[in-house]
């Protein structure tokens, strides 16, 4: 393939003749720890701007020790949520040493509730996001990339997602579907959350596909559906991780929400939902650890998504430079 | 059906036309468009913006978006072949490999997730049979070839680590990485400095000695024409005013269009005093004039100029071709009455002094 003649005679390349540490040596140092610096994808440059996002480091921080609740601290806790013993006292015990946040009427722990509770608040937010995202970036790429009455039809289930009250679908779904089973609610929330990813992904596509990088692919040859997933999508995925975040921070409201009016998961597993449900009958009698605790645990587990989300958006956005 | 051009022509189109049709009507932005490339021979094809000349180089390329896009008639016969016959998988093994394309934005032209080598391989992996390894290989000594310092290192950078200028090189070691007979270059260096822009065509020219590819290199740049080329295209509006070898056609411009071109280059004699320009804007395209498009500008334009075409036929012999009634025969007896002239004023004279005796 070589029909060149050699590239170092062209370019007038630097001669080779000094022995010892010659400037070029020292140039080429210089080079190596430039590279270190220099030599960065598109995820270790978001990284290092998400990293100078303080709000967002601590969102992070907390997200990840909230996930490593959820998987450990049923095992360490030493309480059973759902263990009723025998000996109770109306209005629950308060805060102590012994249980932290305090016990509920029938003597549980609110502590392990709360610690249990993480598990499932964080199991149907985290995959319903997956679930859609996946969904929700096919549909876009699809979209995107068919176009004409391909595209249209989607986008018009899309919009159809948007008309009807959501709500009033996942109660619904929940009741007649749901049957107080954690599956079918990550199922049900993932189903419906990812019209918003599919408009974003298209909305990303149809600006990607006119722009000029997208052309000189085409120009050297590039096949369609390469373009598609190895030139446009890793383009497109910023603000759909974005997106991401925040219908998982949504989900896991949403499911606080719906088991609390008891359409959710049922009242024999613990969620932070059928903590509040829980909390609800004993309010007004100053036992304010019931409904405190894990209202806390949804707020600041929400508000910790939101702030990566935040960082995330940032980080990612192309414009940004470091 | 035409028949295919002489082989030692590389490129040849022939009375090309790639409409737009859009909401407010057709714009006919080629409209009868022909000219030849041949085999390592350099084509300057210039003309003020929206005359079409970037929507030629697409067409050729067939990278124009059908709709709005059309190509509604012509041949573009490419190395034996009517390109615009094929099918766009045949057109898959042609665009890269055949013939490549150079933009004129390096600073959005390079896809910023992926690093320049990997954009490099891609395109060799699709046209030649070898491994991702060799195609690595590739890159690095395209990235040489075209003068990238430390290609090893660089090969592995994302495009915001590179300068504008660096990333036309990049651009360039691209499109010449499988070893394509034509090598479009629209606008290359329009937007860079002006000294990166002659370090640019400076390394066009010298790649393209190398690798005797032939070049369409499209510019309003007149100095870039001058400095590059060997043959001019002309173009106005959709259609080819004048064509000729480089010195015939800026050292003796026939055309009142070109004239008016060259005449408004600042020069340096000239300082202190006005600047030419060629008065007027180029014409709506949804109401293209009827007869010569340059026609409503043109200082010359005389009674056939409004109603009739001029053809583009030659003033004399060799290659030279002028769309223009001061150097054709006037159609069907209408008085040939110009108003006034320069140059092209001499040439009027000769031609009607021919057609008295």
């Amino acid at each position: 393939m070589a029909i060149y003649p050699d590239p170092t005679a062209l370019s007038g390349g630097p001669a080779t003749t000094a022995a010892g540490p010659t400037p070029a040596d020292v140039a080429q140092a210089d080079a190596d720890v430039e590279v270190a610096l220099e030599s960065l994808g598109q995820w270790q440059l978001a990284w290092r701007r998400f990293r100078k996002h303080r709000m967002a480091m601590v969102g992070l921080g907390f997200f990840v020790f909230m996930v490593l609740v959820a998987i450990f601290g049923p095992i360490i806790v030493p309480y059973d949520p759902l263990n009723i013993p025998g000996s109770t006292i109306p209005g629950g015990m308060p805060p102590s040493l012994a249980h932290p946040f305090g016990t509920d009427n029938d003597g549980r722990d609110v502590f392990a509730m709360v610690v249990n509770g993480a598990r499932i608040s964080v199991a149907i937010g985290g995959i319903s996001m997956l679930i859609a995202g996946i969904v929700g970036v096919g549909v876009g790429a699809i979209a995107g990339y068919f176009g004409g009455w391909v595209d249209n039809v989607l986008m018009r289930v899309v919009d159809t997602f948007f008309a009807i009250p959501l709500l009033f679908v996942i109660l619904v779904a929940a009741r007649f579907f749901g049957e107080g089973q954690v599956t079918s609610l990550i199922l049900i929330f993932g189903l419906l959350s990812w019209p918003i990813i599919a408009r974003l992904v298209r909305a990303s596509f149809l600006s990607l596909r006119e722009s000029d990088f997208v052309e000189a692919a085409r120009a050297v040859g590039v096949k369609d559906a390469r373009i598609t997933f190895r030139h446009i999508l890793p383009n497109a995925i910023g603000p759909v991780i974005v997106a991401m975040t925040l219908i998982m921070a949504s989900n896991i409201v949403l499911e606080a929400f719906v088991s609390y009016l008891n359409f959710g998961i049922s009242p024999d597993q613990t969620s932070w939902g059928n903590a509040l449900a829980n909390a609800q009958s004993a309010l007004g009698l100053g036992n304010w650890w019931w409904a405190f605790f894990p209202g806390m645990a949804i707020a600041i587990t929400v508000m910790a998504i939101n702030f990566v989300g935040d960082g995330l958006r940032d980080a990612l956005d192309p414009r940004t430079r470091l | 059906m035409g028949t295919p051009p002489p082989p030692d022509v590389l490129l040849d189109v022939r009375d090309l036309r790639t409409y737009f049709r859009v909401m407010d009507g057709t714009v006919p932005a080629v409209d009868g468009v022909s000219f030849q490339v041949h085999r390592g021979e350099t084509l300057g094809v210039v003309g003020e913006s929206g005359c079409g000349k970037s929507v030629t180089a697409l067409t050729i390329m067939r990278l124009i978006e059908t709709p709005p896009g059309e190509i509604v008639g012509g041949e573009v016969w490419f190395n034996g072949r009517d390109i615009l016959t094929l099918s766009s998988d045949e057109m898959l093994q042609v665009r890269g490999a055949e013939m490549a394309m150079i933009f004129q934005e390096p600073m959005t032209s390079l896809n910023p997730v992926l690093t320049i080598g990997d954009q490099i391989a891609e395109a060799v992996v699709a046209h030649k049979k070898v491994g991702h390894k060799a195609a690595w290989d590739r890159a690095i000594e395209m990235l040489q070839l075209v003068g990238i310092p430390e290609a090893q290192r660089r090969v592995k950078q994302h495009p915001h680590e590179l300068s504008g200028g660096m990333r036309q090189r990049v651009m360039i070691a691209l499109a010449l990485s499988c070893d394509p007979k034509l090598l479009i270059a629209d606008e290359p260096t329009t937007a860079l400095d002006v000294t990166i822009q002659a370090q640019i065509l400076e390394l066009i020219r010298r790649v393209q000695e190398e690798t005797g590819t032939a070049l369409l290199l499209i510019t309003h740049d007149l100095g870039v024409v001058a400095e590059t080329v060997q043959r001019v295209v002309v173009m106005y509006a959709g259609k080819v005013v004048e064509t000729g070898t480089v010195d015939e056609v800026l050292q003796d411009p026939k055309h009142p269009y070109t004239e008016g071109l060259l005449a408004s280059i600042p020069s340096q004699g000239l300082r202190g005093t006005r600047l030419n320009v060629i008065r007027g804007s180029i014409p709506n395209p949804f109401r293209m004039p009827v007869g010569c498009r340059f026609a409503p500008r043109c200082p010359y334009a005389f009674d056939p100029c409004r109603d009739h075409e001029p053809p583009l036929e030659g003033p004399g012999d060799g290659d030279r071709r002028v769309a223009c009634w001061l150097h054709s025969r006037p159609p069907f007896g209408i008085e040939h009455r110009p108003r006034y002239g320069t140059s092209t004023a001499t040439a009027l004279a000769q031609r009607t002094a021919g057609v008295a005796s």
